[in-house]
């Protein structure tokens, strides 16, 4: 208790050097909080946007399906297991059919993913009530991204080739019935939507499907033969890879805040441990262990902490908050790296995260004071008392 | 040990390691204080008064020879024994004040206190009657830095007397100050030393302090060349 007041009045009475180091201690609370809190949020975000339009609960893949060799596409179908169909009908599954194709928007010539998805479906996002799979033309929609690369607007026609089952191609003019806006790249850059049945009419492959999204994930030991269960842990496993690399890079900038600040109070105490000898010497005469003393230097760095959660508070709390509320701009183009990333991205702040920091920093902040401060159980008090070391 | 002595040294030797050698600063000291004495060390600079003072204070430990410092021989003074000792029974006045800058006068004298856990109501009490017995009530919310010498080393007194010690020591207490503080400072003493029969040991040069002592021990180069008691 007398270490705590004491550390107290002593960092008072330093002023504006305690001021300083406080002050960039709680940027570098802020800072850490804040950085990770944009992580945390994005990824959060990133989770609730791909789950709401892609993965819902999780996928069965046929097993030829791999989203990164293209080649295997040709042979990824076979007829979608009747259980699955069961709730495909109920709109809780959704059969997916993927082929490759050529666009020729505007003249020009893009490859793209022609994919045929259940229009009764309720589970994803993406606006497939708009397909028509009864319709004499073929209606189609994309996302924003796709549009706007392909000059596509509603009521337009787009000639798309793809091959159907034998390897033969085929073409024909689909009609864009719908534009979509979503923060999921992945059905949006190049992906053309149309109506499940039309596409296995299209292709020669009746009932069939490249994968089946589902909105629960089977229990323990359920498999379906000719189909992979692909879960939560595998479908975001990329995602979490580049939050972490994210993380990392964004990380080098705070640390270096708070190695300045922790620098600062090291410094600061190596210095009121030369200038405050005297000092020293007489809590030793007046009786106090050297141990006790090691801790009144101690608890004085330390306390540097204190007053920065305090300070940091004060202004991070409502400039957090705020940006929660209002969420922070992304600049364009962040979704280029294949993440979803909306307009607009909320940061999240866990009590985990809050409390974490200020323990680290805390933790890191003590050990800075601590370390100077055994000097103290070294010096002759004799000495001590009259200033007399070095 | 006789009746009512509470400092014994027998034989005490005291060097320090330099360069390569030692160097005895203290040679072969015997003495012996009683309960209640207004004594002090004297002699040149050098000589040896502050550490003789420090292995009183049980601040220092002897290279050889015995002390027995309140009770607690030399031997068994561990640094938490020796510290424990200072806390309840020592006070020290030095000559540099040694007062913390960042607290008020009050807070200063009240610091002993603290590290004895006395309770706060009692505390209050004992630094008013300290703070009266050295004249400067009036200041218990400055701080140090606002006092002259005198006054600094008055509250450096109140803050060695509050916890009624059974022993100060004073190391060139008046070393800073003009003859009319050191006269204050000294009759300030004198008068404690009276009231509370504590028993007060000087190390110093100065002759105003000396005028004062009723016994006084001559050092020079480590070793005692006279001890007489003064009639008063
Ligand atoms: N820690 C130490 N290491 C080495 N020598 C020391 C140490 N402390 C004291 N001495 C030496 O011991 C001798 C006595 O020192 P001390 O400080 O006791 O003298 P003093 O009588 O108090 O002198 P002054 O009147 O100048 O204060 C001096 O020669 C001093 O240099
Ligand atoms: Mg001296």
């Amino acid at each position: 208790m007398i270490a705590f007041k004491l550390a107290y009045k002593n960092l008072i009475g330093a002023g504006l050097r305690t001021l300083l180091i406080v002050f960039v201690l709680s940027l570098a609370y802020v800072l850490i909080i804040y950085m990770n809190g944009i992580y945390q949020g994005w990824d959060r975000q990133a989770r609730i946007e791909t789950i709401a339009w892609e993965v819902a609960e999780g996928q069965y893949w046929q097993s030829e399906y791999d989203p990164y060799d293209a080649m295997t596409l040709t042979d990824a179908h076979a007829p979608v297991p009747a259980a699955l169909e069961a709730s495909a009908s109920e709109g809780k599954a959704v059969p997916i059919l993927i082929t490759q194709a050529t666009i020729y928007p505007e003249g020009r010539m893009m490859g793209a993913m022609l994919k045929g998805i259940d229009t009764r479906q309720k589970i994803l996002s993406i606006p497939t009530n708009i397909l028509d799979p009864d319709s004499e033309e073929i209606t189609a929609i994309v996302g924003t991204r796709l549009a706007k690369s392909a000059g596509l607007e509603i009521g337009d026609y787009l000639l798309v080739r793809w091959r159907d089952v034998h390897g033969t191609f085929d073409a024909s003019d689909v009609k864009i019935a719908g534009i979509f806006k979503t923060a999921v790249p992945a059905v949006d850059q190049g992906q053309v939507w149309i109506p499940l049945t039309t596409l296995q009419k299209l292709t020669g492959m009746p009932g069939e499907a490249s994968l089946v999204v589902v909105d629960k994930s089977p229990g323990e030991g359920v498999t379906i033969s000719g189909w992979d269960f692909k879960g939560h842990d595998f479908l975001f496993k990329a995602l979490e890879e580049m939050i972490k690399t994210k993380t990392v890079g964004g990380s080098v900038f705070y640390l270096i805040i708070l190695a300045l600040a922790l620098l600062a109070i090291f410094d600061t105490q190596v210095l009121s441990i030369f200038r405050r000898q005297r000092e020293i010497g007489t809590y030793i005469a007046m009786g106090m262990t050297r141990k006790q003393v090691v801790g009144i230097f101690t608890v004085e760095g330390g306390m540097h902490a204190i007053l920065a959660v305090m300070l940091g508070a004060l202004y991070g709390f409502p400039l957090l908050l705020w940006t929660t509320k209002t969420g922070i701009k992304m600049p364009e183009g962040t979704d280029d790296f294949g993440m979803a990333a909306a307009e607009h991205m909320y940061p999240y702040y866990s009590l985990a995260l809050i409390i974490g920091t200020i323990v680290l920093v805390m933790i890191a902040t003590t050990i800075v004071s601590y370390m100077p401060s055994r000097k103290i159980s070294k010096m002759n008090p004799n000495d001590a008392i009259r200033g007399k070391i070095i | 040990m006789k009746n009512g002595s509470i400092i014994t040294i027998e034989s005490l030797i005291k060097s320090f390691p330099i360069g390569g050698g030692e160097f005895t600063a203290l040679n072969g000291i015997s003495l012996n204080f009683e309960k209640g004495e207004f004594s002090g060390i004297v002699g040149p600079s050098g000589s040896g008064k502050t550490t003789l003072l420090n292995i009183l204070g049980s601040l220092d430990s002897p290279t050889k020879g015995q002390t027995i410092v309140l009770g607690t021989a030399s031997d068994q003074m561990s640094p938490r024994v020796a510290a424990m000792l200072r806390k309840k029974h020592i006070g020290f006045i030095f000559q540099t004040y040694n007062l913390m800058p960042v607290y008020t006068v009050f807070e200063n004298v009240e610091f002993p206190l603290l590290l004895l856990k006395t309770p706060a109501a009692e505390r209050k009490k004992a630094v008013l009657e300290a703070l009266e017995w050295v004249g400067l009530t009036d200041k218990i919310k400055s701080k140090p830095p606002q006092l002259s010498g005198g006054e600094s080393q008055r509250v450096a007194i109140a803050r060695a007397m509050v916890k009624k010690p059974d022993l100060v020591l004073a190391d060139e207490p008046t070393a800073n100050l003009d003859a009319e503080n050191s006269h204050h400072i000294l009759q300030t003493m004198e008068k404690l030393n009276k009231e509370l029969q504590t028993t007060f040991v000087f190390a110093t040069h100065d002759e105003k302090v000396i005028g004062y002592l009723r016994r006084i021990i001559r050092l020079e180069d480590g070793k005692v060349v006279s001890d007489e008691n003064i009639k008063k």
